[in-house]
């Protein structure tokens, strides 16, 4: 089963005892971060430090994801030799396009042979915040098998197209329903901006939730205290998963008798209520809500 | 190996480490280091960063470690850092 995504937390690489706690605070991924929590002058130290933490901590079951610097700058290909070299679970690219992610899957073949790991084991998430990259982001997934999602980086992007960024996120409509859909039909995971207002969590949570009904399946957060909300708006409601196992009930009983649809209250049950209920049951499974045969817990 | 100028790695914040070196010009390794847990874990901080510089093979250095309760893999890492520094 799939590893789920709902929240992604920033940390910062040079930061031990961040570091050390970034396990327990809840998220379902961690990113190390080397880019823009780390000074220019401290990339070095950063790089060596989080090298050894994943060396070094057992991070159980939170994936492990690594944020290098831009592959033109001259931290980027430091970054990825030295990370990759101690199998983090992920490396997140910065400033995405076709051609950097076709340059990390090259550096990643090598070291895998290098290091003896299995080809294609550590995977990639791309970091859309350019207009070329999002416009560009079928192709940027597309330019290698290791990419198992996009995180659309909201504030880099809104600079790069010369407009404000609000609290209200209208700004990036076109941009989350862009990666949605890309991310949907390529099958990989789509992960939201981060909210920036650390203690506005009603904001938060419309922020989350405004995501999810666009498509996005997940959300980066710059603060533990960001967890829980965010969870909550992804987590389907025990009506939802409810409702989806009674569909998937009476969608079993049809097959039985040998119908092609059947109803339920009222309303056809076709094939995209099908489609929706089974994601729904799917993700309850994954959430531990309820068990694999079906039944609530 | 040795090192050729003076280099610093680490904070003094918690969970970090502080580490200074410079190059020792009798050729010996000497190493000064404060702790706030110094008398539960001073020689095990001594035996990490000694590790360290000997794994690294340098020779003929001065070290100045001052510890805010870091664990070992920072302090490893700041031990390394500093001496890249001043190689």
């Amino acid at each position: 089963m799939e590893k789920l995504r709902r929240t992604m937390l920033f940390m910062p690489g040079n930061n031990p005892g961040m570091l050390q706690d970034a396990a327990i605070l809840g998220a379902d991924s961690i990113i190390l971060d080397l880019e823009d929590a780390v000074s220019l002058t401290e990339k070095d130290s950063a790089r060596i430090l989080v090298r050894e933490a994943i060396k070094t901590i057992d991070y159980s079951q939170v994936e492990v994801v690594v944020r290098v610097n831009p592959l033109d700058t001259e931290f980027g290909p430091q970054d990825v030799d030295m990370i990759a070299r101690v199998k983090p679970d992920t490396l997140l690219i910065p400033k995405a396009n076709e051609e950097e992610i076709k340059l990390v899957d090259i550096l990643l073949d090598k070291i895998e042979k290098e290091e003896g790991y299995p080809p294609g084991s550590i995977k990639i998430i791309a970091l859309i915040e350019t207009a070329l990259g999002l416009e560009n982001v079928y192709n940027v997934v597309q330019a290698s098998t290791r990419t198992v999602g996009v995180l659309l980086g909201g504030e880099d992007l809104t600079a790069d197209l010369g407009i404000e960024r609000t609290k209200e996120g209208e700004e990036i409509f076109y941009a989350r329903n862009k990666v949605a859909t890309v991310c949907r039909a390529l099958k990989v995971d789509a992960i939201d901006t981060p909210f920036t207002d650390i203690n506005d969590y009603e904001g938060l949570e419309k922020d989350t939730a405004k995501a999810k009904g666009l498509g996005l399946t997940g959300k980066s957060a710059i603060n533990p205290r960001q967890i829980e909300t965010i969870h909550s708006v992804f987590a389907p409601t025990e009506d939802e998963l409810k409702r989806a196992l009674r569909i998937l009930d009476a969608m079993e009983e049809a097959e039985k008798e040998g119908k092609g649809c059947c109803s339920l209250d009222g309303k056809m049950i076709d094939a995209p209520v099908i489609n929706r209920a089974a994601c729904t049951v799917d993700q309850g499974i994954r959430l531990g809500l309820i068990s694999g045969e079906g039944g609530a817990r | 190996m040795k090192i050729t100028k003076v280099a610093k790695a680490g904070t003094l914040e918690s969970n970090d480490i502080l580490i200074m070196v410079k190059p020792n010009e009798l050729g010996k390794t000497e190493l000064e280091l404060e702790s706030i847990v110094m008398q539960q874990f001073g020689e095990v901080i001594e035996q990490v960063i000694l590790h360290k510089v000997q794994e690294m093979g340098i020779e003929g250095i001065s070290i100045k470690a001052q510890d805010k309760g870091a664990l070992d893999y920072t302090i490893a890492a700041r031990v390394e850092t500093a001496i890249s520094r001043a190689i």
